[in-house]
């Protein structure tokens, strides 16, 4: 166990605030001057069941949950369901503390609320802490909050204990608690910390604990963020003034943030009846000339393929966001996973005309937002923003001036009334919106309202003025033009660059990630190098039109390329070899399908295994490898 | 010029400008009730005084989803069932356009039924016509939500074992403030109904049976028709709904019975549409979000001044 990392655990049951008191926690330790990131474990349950977050902080950048973890605040669960052993669910009672044990590190601390946990009902407890040389501090958390105020502020005592234990000065997350809570609740927990604090440095010697806060220094404001926060912040920056949806996790968090945010922008958010109406209403308001969004998670997305394909043929600009989670039907839907990649690259009928980003990190998030909403409108074309529960759910550090940009309210390619009549026009007036010959094939729009820009949109095959029409020669030339659009997104994108390099670039083996894992990819790499394995990452963000050249130069320039991604078919890994038509034979596959998404050191282990041992068995870990073609 | 200079445009309109150049001859079957819904429209708009520019027509699938080739406004043809997300959402974006949707009885009470019960629920400001003939026309002849019970057709060969939707109670209980019923053998009452409903402040559901001649009924099946506001036989108060409900009952059994009743059957005046009560709530702007993006002294928020300190 070393200084430079703190990876801090809080575990209770679901309703129990455990998100509450690790955001803040994790803020004061922003504000102390470390990097932080965190990483959530929750049930499909809204009271009880067993939850964790894991806070790793560090003066080095963190952007990746880490490799177990070294403190453990064990709390109890208020609403576990009555403990009986011939449950399939177990005694719910000690799993915050049993269900935490395997990942934690050698050396590592316990603090448990024993006022609720009772040690002695996990099997073989104490050998398991000597053997570990875990140092453990069982406090009755529950007694000393309910001394001061109210049980519930339990949270508060471990937090104090955590800083005692840890070395930490009880600033930060005094401040923190005075900017947080309202002044009714905030004097009895101010006095519940330092009591905790004092308690601990009285009763024990806490410098016998090898886990201690490291120090570090920013150089400027830091902000503490989720993917779901900096997604949101995209769209309001570009503009966005519309959004409906229907609440499904985790998409819900997005929803959530910009129906707060927009009536102080003068917006509009609509909770709808279903994904399909969601969808339609976000087209409907695009078309009456605002800008607009919708979303949903897999199942919901699934709703809105028939919106997507009427958005495509009309060219009416739209951003869906897709939050994964795991599949197939209702699947796990806490839990992330990137198995939506094929849904929502090829859902609806007829050959796709989208753009499909998934961003790798929070500030990739804020960044492909604005870019999904640029394109969208630019091109007038449905853009999909594809990330997961981890990306949407994890919060870290970014630094402030990174949102220091200017608003893009553009509407793109319309017309204004005086412009409108120097274009096309049918004899009788009607607008020819959809011009066979334009640059890039992006045909100027009207909006309903203006004079002379009457036309109809459709979702079937029509002419020049939106009027439905099957003839061989309109056809071809329609689909011929709206195809072009993706050519010139792609070069458009190329200029932007949204893929994110890391490892050298004379590497030997190459590994290829796209969008949550790629963190976790770039530590692992970083390890890899130290430990002498010549490797370089490559995080694709541009699914749908794929960045086919640089990834071949990718290719190419190394001996064999390990593709990982949280999917059981190896759903990226098909993207790839779709796209290049070859190189079957250089790329396998590491893939991670259990609900939780990879630690560094499993994909340091896939590798070593699958490419430098050529097995491909890393023991231990919950991965699977799929070897190349032909091996 | 401002942006939408064809809102709110004062000037006589001819009911020829709603004929479009491209396709001035629908394609529906001869003796087909769709003519008449067109033709009730193309009287109505001009008396309400709305330009084919300051008009948005959102239509289903179907023989009625053509509508949009044949009236020239502004339109969208949107897909199977959802044209009321579409038109709802461009109400709200921009409430000064004059919205109407329109579509079939398959569209709107069997495959679109939820966004119907939505849209009357919440009483946004647009008028709803629903070509009602009990068929599924342009898949040839199939049985459609408003098919009477036991009626024949290749989907159901032994005679449907479903009893028909209730269109005008299933509106009133959703939520709608302004039903009626007319026919397409009745052009005087539609085009007086139409010019009711788009002039409603509110969700006005106009049930239109349009005779399907060459799937299921010609246009003497509908004939004689009654006028329930008029008929001594009937007596009710419109503004009523425990009464409007009755007189909903009564008209939705009797076609069946080759007795068609028309008339208006439901009417809340009082009933803020759902504009209104958005922007009582905080939550939609006064001023159309559409004409923003046209603003160039509209100084745009950031995240970054507003929202990002709560993050620090």
């Amino acid at each position: 166990m070393t200084d430079d990392e703190l990876i801090w655990r809080i575990s209770g049951g679901s309703g129990d605030g455990i998100a509450s008191t690790s955001q803040n926690f994790a803020k004061a330790l922003m504000r102390s001057g470390l990097n932080v990131f965190t990483h959530r474990h929750y049930p499909s349950r809204i009271r009880g069941g067993h939850t964790y977050t894991e806070i790793r902080a560090s003066s080095d950048p963190v952007n990746s949950r880490g490799d177990g973890y070294n403190f453990l605040l064990a709390l109890g669960d208020s609403f576990a369901r009555n403990p009986q052993e011939e449950a399939v669910y177990g005694n719910e009672e000690i799993k915050p503390l049993s269900e935490n044990l395997d990942e934690l590190r050698e050396g590592g601390v316990i603090v448990y609320d024993e006022g609720l946990l009772d040690a002695s009902e996990i099997p073989d407890f104490e050998e398991r802490a000597e053997e570990n040389d875990w140092h453990v501090y069982p406090l009755d958390l529950r007694g000393l909050a309910r001394d001061q105020g109210r049980e519930v502020m339990r949270n508060t005592a471990g937090v104090g204990a955590t800083c005692a234990l840890t070395g930490m000065d009880l600033d930060h997350v005094q401040d923190l608690m005075r900017d947080a809570m309202p002044e009714k609740i905030l004097e009895p927990n101010l006095e519940i910390l330092q009591i905790a604090y004092d308690q601990v440095r009285e009763e024990y010697d806490v410098d016998a604990s090898d886990v201690s806060v490291p120090t570090g220094e920013h150089d400027e404001t830091q902000l503490l963020m989720s993917g779901s926060d900096a997604i949101s912040y995209g769209a309001i920056d570009e503009g966005c003034r519309f959004i409906a949806g229907y609440p499904m996790t985790p998409w819900t968090e997005v929803f959530t943030i910009m129906t707060k945010n927009l009536p102080k922008l003068g917006g509009i958010s609509e909770q709808v009846e279903d994904e399909i109406a969601a969808a339609a209403l976000a087209v409907g308001a695009s078309h009456a000339g605002v800008k607009a969004m919708s979303g949903s998670s897999g199942g919901g997305f699934a709703l809105m393929s028939e919106p997507l394909g009427l958005a495509e043929m009309t060219e009416t600009p739209v951003v869906l966001v897709e939050a994964m989670r795991a599949g197939p039907s209702t699947g796990m839907p806490t839990k992330p996973e990137q198995s939506d990649l094929e849904h929502v690259l090829y859902t609806s009928q007829g050959d796709s005309q989208r753009v499909v980003l998934a961003p790798g990190t929070v500030e990739e998030a804020y960044e492909q937002s604005r870019i999904a909403f640029r394109l969208a409108y630019e091109y007038q074309i449905p853009s999909i923003l594809l990330y997961d529960q981890k990306l949407g759910g994890e919060m870290t550090n970014v630094s402030k001036s990174h949102f220091d940009r200017e608003p893009n309210p553009t509407l793109g390619k319309t017309l204004s009334e005086d412009a409108l009549a120097d274009e096309p026009h049918s004899p009788d007036g009607k607008f020819h919106r959809f011009q066979h010959d334009v640059e890039d094939g992006v045909s100027p729009r009207s909006i309903p309202g203006q004079k002379g820009g009457r036309f109809l949109a459709t979702g079937n095959e029509h002419d020049p003025t939106g009027h439905i029409a099957e003839s061989p020669d309109n056809r071809v030339a329609q689909i011929d033009r709206r195809t072009q659009k993706l050519e010139a997104i792609r070069d458009d994108l190329d200029t932007v660059d949204t893929g994110s390099y890391a490892g050298p670039d004379d590497a030997q083996y190459g590994i290829l990630t796209f969008g949550s894992q790629q963190g976790t990819v770039e530590e692992a790499v970083g390890r890899l190098n130290d430990a002498g394995v010549s490797v370089k990452s490559y995080g694709v963000s541009d699914m749908l039109p794929f960045p086919t050249e640089q990834v071949e130069a990718f290719v190419e320039s190394v001996d064999e390329v390990l593709v990982v991604e949280m999917t059981a078919s190896g759903q990226f890994r098909g993207l790839v070899q779709k796209n290049l038509g070859r190189y079957g034979e250089k790329l396998s596959s590491l893939l991670k399908y259990n609900g939780n998404p990879f630690e560094p050191a499993e994909i340091v282990d896939g590798f070593e295994a699958a490419i430098i041992e050529g097995d491909g068995d890393a023991s231990g870990h919950q991965t699977t490898f799929v070897p190349a073609a032909g091996d | 010029m401002s942006t939408f200079s064809a809102i709110g445009e004062e000037r006589e309109i001819d009911r020829d400008e709603y004929t479009p150049g491209v396709e001035p001859q629908p394609t529906w079957c001869p003796g087909c009730g769709d003519f008449s819904v067109l033709k009730a429209l193309k009287q109505a708009l001009p008396e309400v005084g709305r330009t084919p520019e300051e008009t948005l027509l959102c239509t289903g699938i179907g023989c009625s989803g053509k509508l949009n080739s044949y009236l020239d406004t502004y339109g969208f043809h949107t897909i199977h069932g959802r044209s009321l997300p579409v038109a709802r959402a461009a109400k709200l974006a921009n409430p000064d356009l004059e919205v109407i949707a329109a579509g079939g009885d398959g569209d709107g009470y069997g495959i679109g039924g939820n966004h119907f019960i939505h849209t009357a629920r919440e009483n946004h400001d647009m008028t709803y016509i629903v070509f009602n003939n009990e068929i599924f026309g342009l898949t040839k002849g199939q049985t459609s939500p408003t098919s009477p019970k036991g009626h024949k057709s290749k989907t159901q060969p032994s005679g449907s074992a479903k009893e028909p939707i209730k269109p005008l109670s299933m509106s009133l209980n959703a939520g709608a403030s302004y039903v009626a019923r007319t026919a397409a053998v009745n052009p005087n009452q539609a085009k007086e109904i139409l010019i009711e409903a788009i002039e409603h402040d509110g969700f006005a559901h106009v049930d239109f049976l349009t005779q399907c001649p060459t799937w299921n009924k010609d246009a003497r099946q509908y004939v004689p028709y009654i006028d329930v506001n008029e008929s001594d036989d009937y007596d009710f108060d419109k503004t009523d709904r425990v009464e409007a409900a009755e007189m909903m009952r009564e008209t939705e059994e009797s076609l069946y019975e080759g007795e068609v009743l028309t008339g208006r059957f439901y009417v809340d005046e009082d009933r803020p549409s759902y504009g209104s009560e958005k922007q009582a709530i905080g939550e939609m702007p006064e001023e159309p979000l559409a004409e923003r993006y046209w603003d160039d002294d509209y100084e745009w928020e950031r995240s970054h001044d507003m929202f990002l300190d709560k993050h620090a």
